[in-house]
């Protein structure tokens, strides 16, 4: 096990984490108070730009680099939004993060805020987090009291506001363009990109969207300084030009069949194995892992073989997966079929899809609807292909939709069909032992519980 | 309940233009709006679009469309006293999350989406809650219930039936 002391988590475990008192007395706002007096706004985007922090939301874009993409010299409004949508399966540091230290969370808002010269902040988060809601309602209260929102703010000519909007069900207002939509007051709809937020988001002015996580990223590389953050994780591979390494501390959130479900803080890149065994307490019942999903569904599945895999950025990708995501990693025991993970996934996207492209409305139905009837006892072999098509057909990679949730339902579908086909052949043989080589039209099957 | 122009109570009304000043255009607080209408009211109804519609300067077409892309809203079928969700994703799933969805529904006796016939509980699944470090998990309102099972199950069903009978959950 490795020494490393918490520091996105560190306060944590104190008796009344989420009051300003306690983070204060931890050293909150620290950060604050120095980069507003010795900073310019330049200054920070420069020094998280320098640090490599990707973004922890999904798609790990850098977040210096998305911050100086805002126009130079505009006379506002710019527009902050905070995603605390959090609503892939198997996710939910960003709750824990918002429920115990809602502070570390504004002041990286804030932080983030004064180096975009953002003058309004935007909180979106899903309305099924209600402790969330009311720890984060008190915490900005807490921060117009003592100075750190409101009008110049402790002194400086820096004033920012910080509103909290609340969903309503939908997995589709995370995707940032779906997210500025429903703030306006709209359906969820994503935007076709360019222009990108950073040019015309919210209101259709300049907009920066970031995950909870990156934001309290931010407060400890100005607190800690660049060369903290990089000591920690895993530099760019020199043979690949493309890899912008994974620097930095990163909360995984590990659930399914462990014996220890829950948040742990390491550096980039510990191995599946090792989080699963060391932190996780192993795998239930004394069993063995099947696979292993390592960002949230959307990233599809790793086999047992893979657990070596570091959750790195670049490792999940290095088998075949979609990428770390939101490294919600969701343990399934060797028991597990791969047909209801396959099922439950399709059933999620399906859902989920927004209804704009048909690619992703309609094959996710599909999908679906393929699955339905393999589970029912009525699988062909040849339904695998069907599956394999789509998951080859329908998503932003092949260049089919708009968004990334695409993506997301194709992963789990083209993971389990490459790694697992054997045990889903052999679930077809066994179910439908004399229709499992038919070929042309087959049943039509009604799937009832999308909706 | 005293439900003036509108189809929006007075208070109601207050409290929607109370959200105004936080966004730069009156139609951004459609989706505070919408929630604050079904606390009160159990639903949205259609007099209600037409007050929103009214009031944040949309056509009853415009709130609707933004209404019913929101799987939380509900429109004609008020909400049961508690509105309960049990999520259904893999985290869940995989560690009995939908056998205890069954289980809870025939105790109520109730399919997913309805209420029960004294208005006490609507049932409902739910994709992953956020949760699922304390899977299976169910959400009913404001309170988390982790790592559930079913002796949970038929405690929460008993202190729902309660309330009930002391007058804190009166019938709709
Ligand atoms: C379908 C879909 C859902 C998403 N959901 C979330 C989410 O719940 N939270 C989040 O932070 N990012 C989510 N994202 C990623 C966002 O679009 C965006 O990349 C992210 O918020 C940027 O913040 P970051 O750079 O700090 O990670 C989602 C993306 C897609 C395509
Ligand atoms: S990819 Fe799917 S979710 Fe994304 S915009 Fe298209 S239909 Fe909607
Ligand atoms: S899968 Fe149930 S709470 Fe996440």
């Amino acid at each position: 096990m490795s020494d490393y002391q918490p520091v996105l988590l560190a306060n944590i475990h104190r008796e009344d984490s989420h009051k300003l008192a306690v983070y204060e007395a931890a050293g909150g706002y620290r950060a604050l108070r120095k980069t507003l007096r010795e900073k310019s706004p330049q200054e920070v985007v420069g020094i998280v730009r320098a640090s490599g922090l990707r973004g922890r939301g999904g798609a790990a874009f850098p977040t210096g680099l998305k911050w100086s993409f805002l126009p130079e010299g505009h006379p506002g409004p710019i527009y902050f939004c905070v995603n605390a949508d959090e609503s892939e399966p198997g996710t939910f540091c960003n709750r824990v993060q918002m429920e115990h230290d809602p502070h570390q969370v504004l002041e990286g808002t804030i932080l983030s805020c004064y180096a975009t010269r953002a003058s309004t902040a935007y909180i979106y988060l899903r309305y099924e987090y209600p402790l969330a809601y009311r720890r984060l309602q008190d915490a900005i209260a807490e921060c117009y009291e003592a100075g750190y929102l409101g009008k110049n703010i402790l002194g400086s000519d820096f004033s920012l506001d910080i509103h909290i909007h609340r969903g309503a069900g939908a997995y589709i207002c995370g995707e940032e363009t779906g997210l500025i939509e429903s703030i306006e007051g709209k359906r969820a709809w994503p935007r076709i990109k360019p222009p990108f937020p950073a040019v015309e988001g919210l209101f259709r002015k300049p907009t920066v969207v970031n995950n909870v996580e990156t934001l309290t990223c931010v407060v400890h590389i100005l607190d800690r300084g660049v060369e903290w953050f990089q000591s920690l994780g895993v530099p760019p591979d020199p043979d690949n030009p493309r890899d912008a390494g994974s620097y930095g501390p990163k909360l995984y959130g590990l659930s399914g069949h462990v014996n220890r479900p829950g948040v742990y803080e390491l550096p980039l890149g510990v191995r599946c194995g090792e989080l699963i065994e060391e932190y996780g307490g192993g795998v239930w019942k004394g069993r063995r892992a099947k696979a292993v999903v390592p960002g949230g569904v959307s990233t599809g599945l790793m086999s047992q073989s893979e657990l070596d895999t570091p959750l790195d950025f670049a490792g999940p990708v290095s088998v075949g997966c979609l990428g770390l995501g939101t490294a919600g990693v969701v343990v399934l025991d060797e028991t597990y079929p791969i047909i209801d993970f396959l099922y439950n996934s399709c059933r999620f996207f399906a859902h989920e899809s927004c209804g704009q492209c048909t690619p992703c409305r309609e094959g996710t139905r599909w999908a679906l609807r393929i699955l339905e009837r393999i589970k029912g006892g009525r699988g062909r072999l040849g339904d695998l292909d069907l599956l394999a098509e789509i998951g080859e057909g329908i998503g932003i990679i092949p260049g089919t939709t708009i968004c990334g949730l695409a993506d997301g339902a194709a992963w789990p579908i083209k993971t389990a069909l490459r790694k697992f086909r054997d045990e889903l052949e052999d679930y077809i043989r066994r179910t439908n032992p004399t229709g499992y080589m038919a070929t042309g039209p087959a049943e039509a099957v009604d799937v009832a519980e999308v909706a | 309940m005293s439900t003036t122009r509108r189809g929006l109570s007075e208070r109601l009304v207050e409290e929607i233009e109370g959200l105004l000043p936080r966004y730069p255009t009156r139609r951004a607080a459609l989706l505070p709006a919408l929630h604050l209408v079904q606390e009160e009211l159990g639903r949205v109804p259609h007099e209600a679009v037409v007050g929103l519609a009214e009031l944040l300067g949309l056509k009853p077409a415009e709130v609707e469309d933004t209404l019913t892309f929101y799987g939380f809203f509900r429109q004609d079928e008020p909400l049961g006293r508690v509105r309960v969700w049990v999520c259904r994703s893999l985290s869940c799933s995989c560690r009995g999350g939908e056998e205890l969805l069954e289980y809870l529904g025939q105790k109520l006796g109730i399919r997913p989406g309805q209420t029960t016939p004294d208005g006490r509980v609507t049932l409902e699944v739910a994709e992953c809650l956020g949760a699922c470090d304390y899977a299976p998990a169910m959400l009913a309102d404001g309170t988390l219930h982790k790592n559930l099972t079913k002796g949970k199950i038929d405690a929460f069903v008993e202190s729902i039936r309660q309330d009930a009978s002391s007058g804190g959950l009166p019938g709709a």
